[in-house]
C-alpha cells in the first residue's frame, strides 16, 4: 500500500510539472506581445518596452521558463495586471468562495442522486424508474448557463427568498478568518445569522451547478446496483433469510458504491471547471469569476495562475479518489500496478 | 399464420439486423434520431426555412423590437427587431459547423494517437499516454477561455481551442480498446503473415474501434455544442452579429424577465440539440453494444 501511495504521488508530481510547463509554453507561443496586449493599442512603444523588461519578456525563452518555474516552486505566480497584486494573493482570497460552492454542490449531488439511483434500481422498469430517468436526462442535457438564468428568472419573479447574486448580504458584518468558508466559520463562531444567509445565497448557484452531475451519478448508481444484484452472494444472502433491507443497503451498496465514487472524483474536478459559468451568472466572488475577469483583460499571469490552480484541483481530486478506491478494493491497487 | 411465416421467424438474423432491430425497439433512440435529423435539416436549409432570412445578419427593424411570440414571429423578436426563430435556425448552422470543424480534426488525430500508443507500446505508449494525461488534467473550459481570449475571440479560434482539448478523450478510448485487442489471435496472425504495421493499424485494429468511435462522436456532438455555447455566452466565442445560440442567450438575458423569449427560446434550442445527440448516442451504444 505504501509503495502504491508513493508511486501515485510521484505520478502526481510528474503530471503537475508537465502541466506547469505546458501552460507556460501555450501562454508564450500565442501570437501577440503580452506587454502590448496588457497595455492596449494606445500605449507608446517606449511604455511597451518598459513593461517587457519589467515582465522579463526580453530574456531568452529558457531563462523565462526557469524564472517562472523557480517562482512557482516558491508559490510565486507573478503580479496581476488587473489588480496589481500578486496573483497568488488574489487566488487565495478567491478560493474559499469557490471551495464552499463546489463542496456544497457536491454534497447536494450525493444527497440527491445516490438515493435516486438506488430507487431507480430497486423499482427497475416501473414508472418510478422512468420518472427518475427523465429527471436525470433533463439534468444532463440542460446547459449550466441556461439553467442558471432560468433559476434567476424564477427567483426574481416568484420566490424572492433566494438572493440571485453574491455570497452574503452586504448588511451582515462578518469576518471569515478561520477557513474562509462562511458556513464553517459561522458555525464555529456561533453566528447562525451568517450560516442562514450564506445558505440562502448558496442555494441557487449550487442547484445550477449540480444538475449535470446528478443525472450522471444517478445513472451510474442505478446500473451498478443492478449489476451487483445479479451476483451470487446476494442470492446466497437472500437464501439465508437475511432481511431485504440489510441485503440492499449493507451488502449491495458497499460493492455498488465503487462506481459512483470514481465519478465523484471526476465530478469534483469538472465542478471547478463548470463553476466558471455559474459564478459568472450569479456574481459569485470566487476563483472562476476572477478567471473570467482576468481573461477578458488578457491578464496573462493571472490566467496562468487560475488554470494551474484548477489543474491542481483536478489532479489532486483524481488522486484522492484513486487512494480511496485502493483502500476500498484491493484489486484496484493491483490492477493499477500491473498496467504500468 | 401460414407456414412460411413461421419458417421466416426462426431464421437467424445477422448481427447487423439484430442491431437495427434493437435500435427501432428503443423509443428514446428513435426520438434522438428524429431530433438530430431535424437539427441537421434546419442547419442545411436555414436560408430556405427561415421566415425572415435577413434576421441572420445585422438587420435592424426598431419598430418590431421586443415583439412577443406570435404566429408571425414564432419565438418573438429580439432587441433590434430580428426574428428569433430565424436566428435559431441559423444558430443550429453555426453550432453544427463547430461540431464538424472540431470533431473533423480532433477525432482522426486522437484515434491515430490511440492506435499507435496501444499497438507499439513501450516508449511510444509512455510518451503519448503521459502527454494525454497532462492534457486531460487541464480544466477544459478554463483552457478554452484562456486560448480564445489570447487569440482574440471568434468562431475559428473557438474551434481551435476546443479541438486542442478534445482529441485526448478519443486517444484514451482507442488506446484502451487496442490494448484489449492486442491479446486477440487475429493481430498475431496478421503479424505472422507479415502484414505491415500500417495494415495492422488501419485494416485490422481500426475496424474493431469503429462502433466505439461512432457512439463517442454522437455523444461528443452534444457536448461540443454545449461547450461552444458556453464560450459564446461568456463573450469569448462567436461574436455578433453571427447568430450563435449562446450569444443570443447572453444578449437576451439582459431583457429578462419581461422579454423572456429572447433568452429562453435560444436556450431551449441548445437543450433540444444536446438532448437529441445524447439520446441518439445512448441508443447507438445499446444498439452496437459498446462500453465507453
Amino acid at each position: 500500500m505504501l509503495f502504491y501511495l508513493i508511486r501515485r504521488a510521484a505520478s502526481l508530481f510528474f503530471v503537475l510539472f508537465g502541466l506547469a510547463i505546458l501552460i507556460f509554453v501555450i501562454a508564450r507561443i500565442v501570437p501577440g506581445d503580452p506587454a502590448r496586449i496588457a497595455l492596449g493599442p494606445l500605449a507608446t512603444s517606449g511604455q511597451v518596452t518598459e513593461l517587457r523588461i519589467e515582465m522579463g519578456l526580453d530574456e531568452p525563452f529558457f531563462v523565462q521558463l526557469g524564472t517562472y518555474l523557480s517562482g512557482l516552486a516558491q508559490g510565486d505566480l507573478g503580479k496581476s495586471l488587473l489588480t496589481s497584486r500578486p496573483v497568488m494573493d488574489d487566488i487565495i482570497a478567491a478560493l474559499p468562495a469557490t471551495f464552499e460552492l463546489v463542496l456544497f454542490t457536491l454534497i447536494l449531488q450525493i444527497i440527491i442522486s445516490i438515493p435516486l439511483g438506488i430507487l431507480a434500481a430497486v423499482y427497475r422498469n416501473t414508472w418510478v424508474d422512468n420518472v427518475i430517468r427523465v429527471f436525470s436526462l433533463v439534468g444532463v442535457v440542460t446547459p449550466g448557463f441556461v439553467l442558471a438564468i432560468l433559476l434567476q428568472l424564477s427567483a426574481a419573479m416568484y420566490f424572492g427568498f433566494f438572493p440571485i447574486t453574491g455570497r452574503l448580504d452586504p448588511s451582515i458584518v462578518f469576518d471569515a478568518d478561520i477557513t474562509g468558508l462562511l458556513l464553517f466559520d459561522g458555525l464555529v463562531k456561533g453566528r447562525f445569522d451568517v450560516v442562514g444567509d450564506a445558505l440562502r445565497h448558496l442555494f441557487l448557484p449550487a442547484i445550477a451547478l449540480a444538475a449535470g452531475g446528478i443525472g450522471q451519478i444517478v445513472r451510474i448508481t442505478r446500473s451498478a446496483m443492478i449489476e451487483v444484484a445479479s451476483r451470487d452472494f446476494i442470492e446466497a444472502s437472500r437464501a439465508y433469510g437475511i432481511p431485504e433491507r440489510v441485503v440492499r443497503f449493507r451488502y449491495m451498496l458497499r460493492v455498488a458504491a465503487v462506481a459512483p465514487l470514481t465519478i465523484l472524483g471526476l465530478e469534483f474536478a469538472s465542478l471547478i471547471g463548470n463553476a466558471f459559468i455559474v459564478e459568472f451568472v450569479f456574481s459569485w466572488p470566487g476563483i472562476a469569476s476572477y478567471g473570467v475577469r482576468t481573461i477578458l483583460q488578457k491578464d496573462l499571469n493571472a490566467v496562468i495562475g487560475v488554470v494551474l490552480v484548477s489543474g491542481v484541483f483536478f489532479v489532486v481530486a483524481n488522486l484522492t479518489i484513486d487512494i480511496v478506491l485502493g483502500l476500498l478494493d484491493p484489486r484496484h491497487r493491483l490492477r493499477e500496478g500491473r498496467s504500468k | 399464420m401460414s407456414a412460411p411465416d413461421m419458417i421466416d421467424a426462426t431464421r437467424s438474423l445477422t448481427s447487423r439486423q439484430m442491431a437495427l432491430y434493437r435500435f427501432t425497439r428503443n423509443p428514446a433512440a428513435l426520438i434522438g434520431a428524429v431530433i438530430v435529423i431535424s437539427v441537421i435539416i434546419a442547419a442545411i436549409f436555414a436560408p430556405l426555412l427561415a421566415p425572415f432570412p435577413e434576421s441572420a445578419g445585422s438587420f435592424v427593424d426598431f419598430r418590431n423590437r421586443h415583439a412577443a411570440p406570435s404566429w408571425e414571429h414564432l419565438m418573438g423578436t429580439d432587441n433590434v427587431g430580428r426574428d428569433v426563430f430565424s436566428r435559431v435556425l441559423y444558430g443550429f448552422r453555426v453550432s453544427l459547423g463547430l461540431v464538424v470543424g472540431v470533431l473533423g480534426v480532433a477525432v482522426p488525430f486522437g484515434v491515430i494517437l490511440g492506435l499507435v500508443a496501444g499497438y507499439f507500446g513501450g516508449w511510444t505508449e509512455t510518451i503519448i499516454m503521459r502527454f494525454t494525461d497532462i492534457m486531460l488534467a487541464l480544466p477544459p473550459l478554463a483552457m478554452a477561455l484562456a486560448i480564445t481570449a489570447v487569440l482574440s475571440p471568434n468562431l475559428v479560434n473557438a474551434m481551435i481551442a476546443i479541438t486542442l482539448l478534445w482529441w485526448t478523450w478519443h486517444t484514451r478510448l482507442i488506446f484502451r480498446i487496442v490494448k484489449a485487442q492486442m491479446n486477440e489471435d487475429y493481430v498475431e496472425a496478421a503479424q505472422v503473415a507479415g502484414a505491415s504495421h500500417f495494415h495492422i493499424l488501419f485494416r485490422e485494429l481500426l475496424p474493431n474501434c469503429i462502433s466505439a468511435i461512432a457512439v463517442k462522436i454522437s455523444l461528443d456532438a452534444g457536448f461540443v455544442i454545449l461547450f461552444g455555447a458556453s464560450l459564446s455566452f461568456l463573450g469569448l466565442g462567436i461574436q455578433p452579429p453571427t447568430p450563435d445560440l449562446g450569444t443570443m442567450v447572453a444578449t437576451g438575458s439582459e431583457y429578462m424577465p419581461e422579454m423572456w423569449w429572447q433568452a429562453v427560446m435560444p436556450g431551449l434550442a441548445i437543450l433540444y440539440a444536446i438532448l437529441g445527440f445524447n439520446l441518439l448516442g445512448d441508443g447507438l451504444r445499446d444498439m452496437l453494444d459498446v462500453e465507453l
